[in-house]
């Protein structure tokens, strides 16, 4: 009785060893993770709202291949930035280098808020100015008529 | 400061910014923004060597066209636009005006070839790009594309998307005609 107990049980290791293990999600998890990470930096230009690391599109897994297999064979980030860049442009990168052509993109905001805080200043100081006016002498008396008694004016 | 034109300016600014903004709204509505500057205009053509569709035992790579202008379309059975271009590179082809040759994007060989010949084949040859290798160093992103390459092998001009019969009149003859002269 045992020993068939046993050996049911060696023969269900046996069954066992059929299964085989469960693939990796990558080869090499690091290496997934730096691949994602810059893929996430780069734009799909197939679907250009979305970034190489979560398109579906065939040219975003084409490429996140590419960078997968040239981060194994030890490239830098930046070599596999200017590989692409040398395909696609700077429209790939979602963030611009700065230059002349991408001159209006980066000061555009910039000029935008200092123009806007010169004419606030402007502006202010001009009401500042406009509310500081001296009344004279008969505008006095007859704003005192038209308000009330002297005394009431001399108050306020 | 009188108030006469205090008043003008109160109205007169914020109109002048909206019209600017209109016009600049305007402008940005019309610009096709998969129109995406390619970075190898003016640059080497990426070089290839790749099966030909025909005959897989034989390679056709870019130094063969060297002292040629020539025209590269890519192409795919699968793609639909090319389907809708297809006449116009027919007709380009018998002209006569350059020699156009094709490469197949990430497509089937039998796909391939059947496409050709249930539409007619406007190719000198075609190469096979199976995994989209080639296509990436071209930075073809969206099937079909077409360049124009000089006799030094130079990429003088890139269209994203169909050859339409006016780019053909506009900008292909002009071009190549110029580039043959020269």
């Amino acid at each position: 009785m045992g020993r068939a107990f046993v050996l049911a049980f060696l023969l269900l290791l046996a069954a066992a060893a059929w299964g085989r293990e469960a693939a990796p999600a990558a080869e090499n998890p690091q290496l997934e993770q730096r691949m994602m990470a810059l893929a996430a930096e780069l734009r799909c230009l197939v679907c250009q709202n979305q970034s190489i690391a979560d398109s579906n599109a065939d040219l975003a897994k084409d490429l996140r291949q590419q960078i997968r297999e040239k981060l194994a064979q030890g490239q830098s980030e930046g070599d596999i930035i200017d590989y692409l860049v040398a395909r696609y442009g700077d429209f790939v990168l979602y963030r611009p280098p700065f230059k002349l052509t991408t001159l209006a993109l980066w000061l555009g905001p910039l000029i935008l808020l200092v123009a806007g805080l010169i004419a606030l200043f402007y502006r202010l100081a001009r009401r500042r100015a406009a509310a500081e006016v001296e009344l004279s002498e008969a505008e006095r008396a007859r704003a005192a008529l038209l308000l009330g008694s002297p005394d009431e004016v001399d108050q306020r | 400061m009188n108030a006469g034109t205090l008043s003008v300016t109160r109205y007169l600014v914020p109109l002048g910014v909206f019209a600017a903004l209109v016009v600049l709204l305007g402008i940005g509505l019309k610009l096709d923004p998969r129109a995406v500057p390619s970075p190898l205009i003016d640059k080497p053509a990426p070089h290839f060597e790749l099966p030909q569709l025909h005959d897989p035992g034989k390679t056709f790579s870019e130094k063969e066209m060297v002292g040629k202008v020539w025209l590269l379309n890519v192409w795919a059975s699968w793609c639909v636009t090319c389907r809708e271009e297809h006449p116009v590179l027919t007709d380009l082809a018998k002209s006569g005006i350059a020699p156009l040759y094709g490469l197949n994007y990430k497509d089937r060989r039998q796909d391939a070839l059947a496409w050709l010949k249930g539409l007619g084949d406007p190719y000198q040859l075609s190469v096979s790009d199976i995994d989209g290798r080639v296509a990436i160093d071209y930075g073809v992103y969206g099937v079909p594309e077409t360049y124009v390459i000089d006799k030094r092998g130079v990429i003088r001009y890139k269209r994203i998307g169909p050859v339409t019969p006016e780019i053909v009149q506009q900008k292909i003859i002009p071009l190549v005609t110029e580039l043959s002269r020269g």
